[in-house]
């Protein structure tokens, strides 16, 4: 049972999960690119964000660009961990069938 | 009594079942938007057939311009060795514009976004190697060091290529490390040296173009 136990309930969505994903492999991401491969809306998008950056997976930077304010987020070292974590759970369940 | 205990079997295996598809669609979707997020992958294979086709086409004219017209030599500073120059800029463009024209149509077909973060970073990834090496070609012929141009030519693309390949599909890094390969070859004989350009920009960009046309576009 010890397997299940690196299941992170936090990235048991597919949004989180997403995200997620795609900060592994990026820099950084800002909202609008995280909307568009997401295709999620802004209010799910920010949601999902907010409990991410609470359990401190992933940081957000607020900064201007011109005179637009942009947000960009990028993972933590915890989040990678964690991320790194839980993948090899799936890998695992996914083999013992 | 029994007939609860069976549904409670039921339900928890139905969903140990569940969850299990579950876990290999997460993977399967992390997957998909690693590659997605990181990579631009609607290149169309066609455009590198026709890109191939536009460099043959461009030699054999340049060739029979040559042969004719100037007795095999190329004077450095005569209309021909203008003519020829002008040729090699009309192949760029055309295979430039073809690839802009088809790697749209297949990125619409994909859904993917022409000009987002994936196609600027490998835009800005491909182009970086090709202009330092465009400028360095134009600074030795300045010099008149003409016998390295083709060899340079081959060698700056491949490693565009290579470098390209990071921020699209994998294999055109194969595409980079052959031109690399002729380039060096071409720099050993520079006696060879239309024929290795005639081979590495006709003939492979026909080659790869065929084997990515068939493993990406096909579906």
């Amino acid at each position: 049972m010890s397997i299940i136990t690196n299941i992170n309930k936090l990235f048991d969505h597919r949004i989180r999960l997403g995200i997620m994903s795609i900060l592994m492999v990026n820099e950084y991401a800002d909202f609008n690119t995280l909307k568009e491969l997401l295709g999620a809306t802004d209010g799910n998008i920010a949601s999902h964000v907010k409990a991410l950056e609470k359990a401190e997976y992933i940081k957000i930077e607020k900064q201007f660009i011109g005179k637009k304010p942009n947000t960009r987020y990028s993972t933590t070292a915890l989040g990678k961990a964690e991320f790194k974590k839980h993948i090899n759970a799936l890998e695992k369940l996914i083999k013992k069938q | 009594m029994l007939n609860s205990t069976i549904l409670f079997y039921f339900v928890i295996q139905s969903t140990f079942i569940m969850s299990n598809e579950d876990y290999l669609k997460d993977i399967s979707e992390i997957k998909n938007l690693m590659n997605k997020s990181s990579r631009f992958i609607s290149l169309s294979g066609l455009s590198g057939i026709l890109a191939g086709i536009y460099a043959l086409i461009g030699a054999a004219t340049a060739y029979y311009i040559v042969s004719t017209y100037s007795r095999g030599y190329l004077m450095l500073d005569g209309k021909i060795f203008y003519i020829c120059v002008a040729i090699l800029l009309a192949v760029a463009a055309l295979s430039i514009i073809t690839g802009i024209y088809l790697t749209t149509r297949k990125a619409k077909k994909n859904g993917e976004g022409i000009w987002d973060t994936s196609s600027k970073r490998l835009v800005a990834n491909f182009i970086t190697p090709l202009i330092v090496g465009g400028l360095y070609i134009l600074i030795i012929l300045d010099q008149q060091k003409y016998g390295q141009t083709g060899a340079l030519m081959l060698i700056f693309y491949g490693l565009a290529l290579v470098n390209a390949s990071k921020y699209s599909i994998g294999d055109i890094r194969y595409l980079g490390y052959t031109e690399i390969v002729l380039g060096l070859i071409c720099a050993l004989l520079p006696g060879y040296g239309f024929w290795l350009w005639v081979l590495g920009f006709g003939v492979m960009h026909i080659v790869y173009g065929t084997i990515m046309y068939f493993k990406y576009d096909v579906k």
